[in-house]
């Protein structure tokens, strides 16, 4: 079994380096600290790329299971993470696949939208604007504001913006190329901000009525 | 610079990947355009808004029984 080498030009080895190795070497405990670190990054974009909670608990058992399987195969010239994460993408997208049966699934798929192209509602926004809403209102907010964008945008805004990862590590993740994921970057951004604009604006006056009306008034 | 090109390095602007030259420039634009720098701020805002609430939340209970599953698993080698 070979040896992970640290990432080029990293000085010091990722901590999840020694705890791969351990569990290589028979330490079962050692994958428990790996799944307890991940498992809440995992279950969120499996439910950003399904939007199905019950299909999220299967992706998120079946990758951190795929990948403990598939650990030998491991070699460390990516983080962990980012390996696990590509599991998990590609256990979403099947799922994604067999509930949406003959109907075709797929990141790579060329998205042509001119939407969020060029920003249209140029209203700035209110100073905290989530603050007009109670914590329950906002989650629907940006549930529903997220659960709009075509699927190879949402997927690309969640790995780089959400969870973090660089544009290479997410292009690497999606088998995308970097310029393919900027540009989806650029324009699930703007997409985004469009559409929260609905409900984030400044008010012009206190009788105007919001669009998307969820929230009680106070 | 137009709006236009602005808006080509808006995410580079916002990702701190831009040349201090450029930074300039893109700062001179903006001391003249409101409607960039409205869409510099909301974008902003937009990330830090996704990044700051988790909108899809894994409960303890089940966060622990998918997790005593896949451990129960790994132990007897999947």
């Amino acid at each position: 079994m070979s040896t992970i080498q640290p990432i080029a030009g990293e000085l010091e080895p990722h901590p999840d380096v020694a705890l791969v190795e351990q569990v290589r070497g028979g330490d079962v405990s050692a994958y428990d600290t790996l799944v307890r670190k991940y498992d809440r990054q995992i279950f969120r974009i499996a439910q950003h790329i399904t939007q199905n909670r019950e299909d999220a608990e299967d992706v998120m058992q079946d990758a951190f299971l795929k990948a403990y399987e598939k650990l030998d195969q491991f070699q460390g010239n990516s983080k962990f993470y980012t390996w696990l994460v590509r599991i998990a993408v590609n256990e979403s997208l099947m799922r994604l696949r067999k509930r949406r049966t003959g109907k075709m699934v797929s990141i790579d798929e060329d998205v042509e939208t001119e939407e969020g192209s060029v920003p249209r509602d140029l209203a700035d926004w209110a100073p905290d604007p989530e603050q007009n809403y109670t914590q329950s209102e906002l989650g629907e907010i940006l549930r529903k504001t997220i659960q709009g964008l075509p699927p190879g945008f949402r997927i690309v805004f969640v790995l780089r913006d959400v969870e973090g990862l660089s544009t290479e590590e997410t292009a690497e993740t999606l088998g995308l190329s970097v310029p393919a994921v900027k540009s989806r970057l650029l324009r699930a951004r703007l997409q985004l901000r469009e559409r929260l604009s609905r409900y984030f604006r400044k008010k012009k006056g206190s009788a105007e009525s919001r669009p998307g009306e969820t929230r009680s008034e106070k | 610079m137009t709006c236009t090109e602005f808006l080509a390095l808006l995410d580079d602007l916002i990702d701190d990947s831009v040349s201090a030259e450029t930074r300039t420039q893109l700062q001179l634009h903006l001391k003249g355009c409101d409607h960039c720098e409205v869409t510099l701020s909301t974008t902003r805002k937009t990330i830090e808004i996704y990044r700051s609430h988790e909108i899809y939340d894994l409960p303890s209970g089940l966060r622990e029984r998918l997790h005593a599953a896949i451990m129960a698993r790994c132990k007897k080698g999947c």
